[in-house]
């Protein structure tokens, strides 16, 4: 049978967190009430012009630079033509051929232990469209707010150049999207949030026969609103394709959107007939020019970035690869982890808990790191009671998840919900004898020599305790009662 | 004839102009002059020549990244053709 | 007292001394307006109450002891400009009912200075047109010869001008539009150096191209009005950062050792014998006040037609795209779905110079044939600049006749377009090289003027007004009147 590969491309559009829009000083922030945040302007009235944020510029260069791009010197806009009714001028001002503001980058991926330097063909700046609002009836309804908010747009390379690589399955594409979102995130430029769509990813799929060196035809997928979709909507696709050749079809050149619920792509639109956008230079505009010394500055002051910051938790704090990429996968998760730790001290307890309890109590609550409750500082007071012995490990989850739901520290929980460890002996001595009594055969079958049912014994003392007590004192306590009952 | 008679319905198209099939023939004639008037360009050689965008030598023009009053809403839509719920309307769009 | 007659600086002197009031002079304009518009179809929108209103306004800050040489002055407007709250259509039916919510930055500043807008002024539609006989609503004419026209784009402006229908206008010229038709009607029109005016609310034809000018009835009044436009604007990316000179500085009548060159290029095919020959004379008259003179070559003036008529529609074409029947304007009725209505819309909106331009543009910049036609066309213009800036270096102006031709006939080009744009051909390296350029009245034939054009260097609007304001002041052709 025919074998078939995979190849993947990313187009990844993010918002820039910046004040105003890209070309006037309306406000660019999230929401507001239809059309209440239009200008001249981006509402593309007769007469107006368009004039430069230089925040957004600065953000380009800064991922440019983050991103391992080369900086164009002399980077110029240009005019993309096409008629919606979202598009207020008629035509997007863009950047198009050989001068975006940054080209020939990558970003490092590890999957399965393999790394991987995914090629950045461009990176360049744009602005975007209007809201489309499709309501009840025979009318469409259009709110400019989001039109000429800053938008970022990152494309990878295929074929890569010697050297780097190129995307080649779901997993790949989805770990290069949240490294991206990483790095983004850390620079401060996006907010990275898929599920409002201030970072979209638009991947094109083909497939093509193993030994072949042309591509063959793509599909581009639309609506990947998380991470969890980008993984199941390139994996359906890649199953789909593969279906379609190996009974002998075509793969059709087309948008298709992805179904969350479905689980299930669809065609929107053919692309069969190639869009003529006529780009030409916005004549509105002047052109970039980036001195190189200016460039060196910008990359200087980069703050740290994720790669960087996950080789520092290898080999300064001892943590596992596979740990310190998670953890380096948010700002706000290596933030917190780096905080608690000089909290602490024990990275790798902290790692742990931020790896297991707290990543568990994210994904299942749906809650992003820099919503939750929890601080640095209530997860080290807990690891302190911890290694005091005021909790055992097993209550220290519970008090994990109350801390992560309620924002309490982690001594108020304790108290208030009565878990410290039972360390006293006289406490704990009548509950062994009552757990001794209720049981006669287990006690026989220890005695007898069967010391795996002791066990039994210890988590029926903890459940009379309900958890509190302290693990080797039961230990102890039940051995020395069994002798007196030999 | 550089452009046919359905080279000019292609343009119009892309343009988004309905002409009628007078206007056709009418613009088929008169761009055919037109390109044949430009074809003059292609005796000079321009190889080594940059292309002229922008005839002054500006570079670098900025705003500071300021966020200002946006116009007030009754401002936005007082031209608008049609508006219905402080958005503007239009004829429904197939969703693509 | 002919207040409508007035020249600004004559009017001002009398505001000033207030022996007048811009009331009065309002009125006065308000009047003529009424008596001779219906010969000159001059204004789309004549703005009474708006006039009025402004003319007391400066009549108090005259009377404050503030006048500036602009308080109180009736000035009409092409109607290209935005002006908040007044019908501001480009002469097209997509815009006959379009208020904009913002005025212009020359609007703007027009109104710092107190100075009055009597209306807004016929052009070719979108400016796209060299008699104004493409105007969406009806034809200006030309005051000297109303079967002629009054030339384009701004035809309205300068019709008004020469009607004594308003002291001064603004144009607007993006291939010789305010030359042109200031040439035409016998008075004076000035396109400064690209960037020098703020283009924020001009609406856009050409963006590389479009420039915003004063039409005056004479040189000292395009400085003065040049005073108050010029300059740095902020919403203006392509506006330049350099400061402006006091203009009516230069108005000194001396030309002694300024070297003028005659590009022989510009007085090839087509330009008639009278003309030629009144543009010699003005040559002439000049070099005996002292200038020299010499002929040169700027051969890529040549090719300057082609490359406009490449360059401007494909910026059209795209800066058209957003009359589509959604957030202003025209809208065609009923259509089922967006994209017929999108479609209805411009067929019904535009006209068929606008739609032909379009159509033009479309082509020149779609994938296969940008190379040959947008591309070339930029890399052309660039020699025709360095062939002009070469010329700089030896002369500090270049003189040519504004247009080939005096006033034609209304009708008489609207069939034959290559012809209507030859008009344009010593007008448009102007715009394609972004430098200043003047035309002033240097004569008549049978009884239509004739214009002559001075070009300066890039910013270079010093000298060009000058050379104009020294040829002026030896001739008396600005001071002659059309018979209405």
């Amino acid at each position: 049978m025919q074998e078939y590969e995979p190849i993947i491309g990313m187009e990844v559009h993010a918002e820039l967190l910046t004040e105003s829009k890209m070309f006037c000083g309306c406000t660019a922030e999230f929401g507001g009430e239809p059309n209440t945040r239009c200008c001249p302007v981006c509402l593309g009235l007769p007469g107006s012009l368009p004039v430069i944020n230089v925040k957004a510029v600065q953000y380009v260069v800064k991922a440019a630079l983050a991103l391992n791009c080369s900086i164009t010197p002399n980077s110029i806009f240009h005019r993309k033509n096409y008629f919606y009714p979202d598009l207020p001028k008629g035509y997007q001002i863009s950047q198009y051929g050989d001068t975006p503001i940054g080209q020939h980058g990558w970003v490092q991926i590890t999957v399965n232990g393999a790394t991987k330097k995914i090629a950045i063909r461009r990176v360049h700046l744009e602005e975007d469209t209007g809201k489309l609002l499709h309501v009840e009836g025979d009318r469409s309804h259009i709110d400019y707010n989001r039109g000429g908010v800053p938008l970022m747009e990152i494309v990878t390379q295929n074929p890569p150049p010697p050297g780097l690589d190129q995307i080649q399955s779901a997993e790949e594409a989805k770990e290069y999207l949240v490294r991206l979102r990483a790095i983004l995130t850390y620079i401060g430029v996006n907010d990275g949030k898929l599920e409002e769509g201030s970072l979209r990813c638009e991947p094109n799929i083909s497939l093509r026969p193993v030994g072949q060196i042309e591509f063959g035809v793509k599909t581009e997928l639309k609506n990947l609103n998380s991470f969890r979709a980008v993984l199941r909507g390139i994996e359906y696709e890649l199953e789909r394709q593969e279906k379609v050749l190996l009974k002998g079809g075509k793969i059709v050149h087309e948008t298709r959107r992805w179904d969350d619920v479905r689980g299930a792509t669809a065609s929107m639109r053919s692309k069969e007939f190639e869009q003529e956008y006529r780009y030409f230079p916005e004549p509105d505009l002047t052109p970039l020019r980036f001195d190189a010394q200016w460039v060196e500055e910008q990359r200087k002051a980069l703050p740290e970035l994720p790669d960087q910051r996950k080789r520092r938790f290898i080999e300064e704090l001892g943590i596992p690869e596979y740990d310190a990429e998670i953890l380096t996968d948010s700002r706000p998760m290596a933030e917190f982890f780096e905080e608690a730790v000089k909290l602490s001290a024990d990275a790798k307890s902290v790692s742990n808990w931020m790896m297991g309890d707290l990543l568990r109590l994210l994904n299942a609550t749906g809650t992003e790191m820099e919503q939750s409750k929890l601080t640095p500082s209530h997860l080290t007071e807990m690891l302190n009671l911890i290694g005091k012995g005021t909790i055992s490990g097993k209550i220290a989850k519970t008090v994990f998840e109350e801390m992560f739901g309620t924002g309490r520290r982690a001594s108020e929980i304790v108290e208030k919900l009565g878990l410290t460890q039972i360390t006293d002996e006289s406490e704990l001595i009548p509950i062994i004898n009552q757990v001794l009594d209720e049981n006669p055969r287990i006690v026989q079958d220890v005695l007898g020599g069967k010391d795996k049912s002791l066990a039994f014994l210890v988590g029926q003392t903890m459940r009379y305790t309900k958890g509190r007590a302290n693990p080797p004192l039961v230990n102890r306590l039940l051995r020395e009662r069994l002798e007196s009952r030999r | 004839m550089i452009l046919s008679r359905e080279d000019v319905s292609q343009v119009a198209f892309l343009a988004r102009l309905e002409l009628t099939d007078e206007e056709k023939d009418k613009l088929t004639g008169h761009i055919n002059n037109l390109l044949q008037h430009f074809a003059k360009l292609q005796e000079l050689d321009t190889d080594a020549v940059e292309p002229t965008s922008h005839v002054i030598p500006v570079e670098n023009v900025f705003r500071e990244d300021k966020a200002r009053p946006s116009l007030p809403p009754q401002d936005v839509l007082a031209n608008a053709p049609e508006s219905q719920d402080d958005c503007f309307a239009v004829p429904r769009i197939v969703e693509t | 007292m002919d207040l409508a007659g007035l020249t600004v600086k004559a009017a001002h002197e009398l505001l000033k001394s207030r022996q007048v009031t811009s009331r009065e002079l309002t009125e006065a304009v308000l009047r003529r307006i009424e008596s001779v518009d219906d010969k000159t179809k001059a204004y789309v929108t004549v703005t009474s109450d708006i006039a009025l209103r402004q003319a007391d306004a400066a009549d108090k800050r005259i009377a404050s002891g503030d006048a500036a040489p602009l308080t109180g002055i009736p000035i009409a407007i092409k109607d290209n400009m935005c002006t908040r709250g007044v019908l501001t259509t480009c002469s097209s039916r997509i815009l006959y009912n379009y208020k904009p919510v913002y005025d212009a930055t020359v609007v703007e500043r027009l109104a710092a200075v107190n100075a009055v807008m009597v209306g807004k002024t016929n052009l070719d539609e979108f400016a796209m047109g060299s008699s104004t006989e493409n105007s969406g609503f009806f034809a200006s004419r030309n005051p000297w010869d109303t079967e002629k026209a009054p030339g384009g784009s701004s035809g309205g402006s300068a019709s008004a001008v020469a009607a004594d229908e308003c002291l001064a206008a603004l144009g607007s010229d993006t291939g010789g539009s305010i030359r042109q038709p200031a040439s035409f009607c016998g008075v004076t029109g000035m396109k400064p150096t690209y960037g020098r005016v703020s283009r924020y609310g001009l609406v856009a034809f050409a963006s590389s191209l479009d420039q915003i000018g004063p039409i005056t009835k004479d040189v000292t009044d395009t400085a003065l009005l040049l005073n108050v436009i010029s300059g740095k604007d902020p919403r203006d990316s392509t506006s330049l950062d350099v400061p402006v000179p006091d203009y009516t500085k230069s108005l000194a009548p001396d030309v002694k050792g300024i070297k003028i060159g005659v590009p022989k290029e510009l007085f090839g095919m087509g330009t008639a014998p009278e003309v030629a020959s009144a543009v010699w004379d003005a040559v002439k008259l000049l070099a005996g006040l002292g200038a020299e003179w010499k002929e040169t070559s700027t051969p890529s003036v040549e090719y300057g037609l082609p490359v406009y008529y490449i360059i401007a529609p494909s910026e059209a074409s795209s800066n058209l795209a957003r009359y589509d029947g959604v957030r202003y304007g025209l809208r065609s009725k009923d259509s089922p779905d967006p994209i017929t209505m999108l479609m209805k819309t411009r067929e019904e909106g535009f006209g068929a110079e606008v739609k032909q331009r379009i159509m033009i543009g479309t082509y020149a910049l779609s994938a296969g044939y940008y190379d040959a036609y947008y591309l070339k066309a930029q890399k052309v213009r660039t020699l025709l600049r360095r062939d002009i800036e070469r010329a700089f270096e030896e002369f500090d102006v270049l003189v040519t006749p504004t247009s080939p031709t005096v006033a034609f006939g209304l009708g008489e080009r609207v069939d034959d377009p290559l012809a209507m744009k030859l008009s344009d051909v010593c007008t448009i390296p102007a715009n394609l090289a972004g430098i200043p350029a003047i035309s002033v009245p240097c004569g008549f034939h049978n009884g239509l003027p004739i214009g002559l054009q001075i070009m300066a260097p890039g910013l270079g609007e010093e000298i060009a007004l000058r050379v104009a304001y020294a040829f002026e002041q030896n001739t008396d052709y600005h001071k002659q009147k059309p018979n209405l």
